[in-house]
């Protein structure tokens, strides 16, 4: 018999007051702040802003210190803040072919407009620990070079000159871009609606998926078009106005993924394209996420869908994880009740087969005499 | 219809959306020196805000092709009213109530023909002297990391 019971509130109370007292850590050390979690812990900052689909730096900062570091935590900690802010409407579409381009890497064109530009990568360090780290040693200025007037050609647009390559990805003049924040998931969903989800999707699932696709689970031949980081303007219409301003920048990663494609009934051999953009500089994600988005087009090219990468209803639905740790971690929240029920239940299935049991052996000596 | 009517409007909406994003990129600092620099402080009456609010930051597939919402943006928006009569609006990411209130009267000061050359001076002038400088800072250090690739010569000729 389970009796209802409320209960809690000082330790509630009290586990809070001891997790802000965790957080803080030894007193006697200094604590960090928000401009040194931008400055210094930049990359997670950007992580946090593009998983919870809102670009703040300082409040993603934020939500860094207050999670402890806990990157989920802290993307759930921004969603929930943005839940809280009116919608001032759409930007114009962002220009990354007006890129400030910061790093730009192209794996199929050696010599190309634009050239390689490394940028701050970890590419080709050795993932050696630098003991210099464990002080505050002084750090040199970067070198400088006079930049080419010289205007950093989109990959695709180098291949498009050939005919070899797919178009961008167009709809009809009617169709609206879909926003998943204000309408429910509904499959099949149209690729704008893919890409949204993916934007905001976990780095690690897509990561997971994206390889998979390599490893054969839907494979799709791809080349790393290019990559590249930078900062785009965003502009708004403003209605005051009648003309479209600049807001600043923000600073996004972008993946032009070029795949081989046989051709099908419909289209001649050709390169098709898989498409990653992710606020913040993230460049595995976005490579993840155009390796995703190409493998969930497997249906729009008649290809056989075979693996999970191409499942869309599987890869939109498990890719978001605010959503996906909700369900989770709410398994260790009190359902006494329902075990409660369970065990009943469990019980009284073992009385009745050990009844059965003992009606059997019953039966069987009743039979030897 | 007359040319330099057609241009005029045109050049005028450029020189206002210059401002505008200037404006939008204004720091702290920079707007309080100008503020501090006038000789005369306006009467204001603020109309909307500050107000802090989204915008969805749309990209488009592949580049180039359709719109699609790639996330949202924390934007801070003002509208003032200068008793002259003129209104002015400012809007910029991020959550700074402060300086876009401020941007939002130094809009309207630009759009009265007798403050207008002191926002420029006081005011846009070092923000885009600013810019220039940071993005140039920014190009010269992504260039020496462009690869210059080389031959090796192999074998015999």
């Amino acid at each position: 018999m389970y009796v209802a019971v409320k209960g809690g509130e000082a330790a509630i109370n009290n586990a809070h007051r001891l997790l802000a007292d965790r957080r803080r850590g030894d007193r006697s050390l200094p604590s960090v702040t928000i401009e040194q979690i931008v400055e210094q812990l930049g990359l997670a900052v950007d992580r946090v802003m593009a998983e919870a689909s809102l670009y703040d730096r300082a409040l993603a900062a934020l939500a860094v210190r207050q999670a402890r570091g806990d990157m989920i935590e802290a993307i759930f900690l921004l969603r929930a803040y943005r839940t809280t802010l009116p919608r001032f409407g759409s930007s114009v579409p962002v220009d990354t072919a007006a890129m400030k381009v910061e790093r730009r890497v192209s794996a199929t064109y050696k010599d190309l407009p634009g050239g390689q530009l490394l940028g701050p990568t970890f590419d080709y360090t050795h993932r050696l620990l630098d003991p210099s780290l464990l002080t505050d040693e002084p750090v040199d200025e970067p070198e400088r070079r006079d930049t080419p007037q010289e205007h950093v050609m989109r990959v695709s647009d180098i291949l498009a000159h050939e005919g070899l390559i797919e178009g961008d990805g167009e709809f009809s003049e009617d169709h609206q871009a879909g926003d998943l924040t204000r309408e429910p998931l509904e499959f099949p969903m149209s690729r704008d609606l893919r890409l949204q989800a993916l934007a905001r999707g976990d780095e690690g699932f897509l990561l997971a998926l994206g390889y998979s696709t390599q490893r054969g689970y839907g494979r799709n031949h791809p080349f790393v078009g290019e990559v590249r980081i930078g900062e785009v303007e965003v502009e708004i219409e403003v209605a005051e106005l009648g003309f479209a301003v600049s807001l600043g920048r923000i600073r996004v990663t972008e993946c032009q993924m070029v795949n081989q494609f046989k051709g099908s009934s419909k289209a001649p051999p050709q390169f098709t394209r898989g498409y990653g953009l992710v606020f913040g500089q993230s460049e595995r994600k976005a490579m993840s996420m155009s390796l995703v988005d190409r493998a969930l087009r497997a249906e729009e090219l008649g290809e056989d869908i075979s693996a999970p990468a191409q499942d869309e209803e599987f890869v939109i639905s498990h890719s978001d994880n605010v959503q996906a740790t909700g369900f989770v971690e709410h398994l260790k929240l009190p359902h006494y009740v329902d075990f409660q029920a369970e065990l009943a239940l469990v019980r009284k299935m073992r009385l009745d087969i050990e009844a059965a049991r003992k009606g059997d052996r019953g039966e069987l000596q009743e039979a030897a005499e | 219809m007359d040319l330099a009517k057609q241009i005029e409007p045109n050049a005028e909406i450029a020189a206002r959306r210059r401002a505008v994003g200037l404006l939008a990129r204004a720091m702290t600092n920079e707007l309080h020196a100008a503020w501090e620099k006038l000789p005369a402080k306006p009467e204001v009456k603020p109309v909307r805000g500050p107000e802090t609010g989204l915008v969805m930051v749309r990209g488009r597939i592949g580049g180039g092709g359709a719109p699609f919402n790639l996330g949202e943006a924390t934007v801070t928006r003002a509208t003032v009213l200068l008793a002259s009569g003129t209104a002015g609006h400012a809007q910029a990411l991020g959550t700074s109530k402060e300086n876009v209130r401020l941007a939002a009267i130094f809009d309207a000061l630009w759009q009265e023909a007798g403050t207008r050359n002191s926002v420029e001076t006081t005011l846009l002038g070092p923000i885009e002297a600013r810019i220039a400088v940071e993005d140039k800072q920014k190009a010269e250090e992504t260039a020496a990391t462009r690869v210059d690739f080389f031959t090796m010569v192999r074998g015999e000729d």
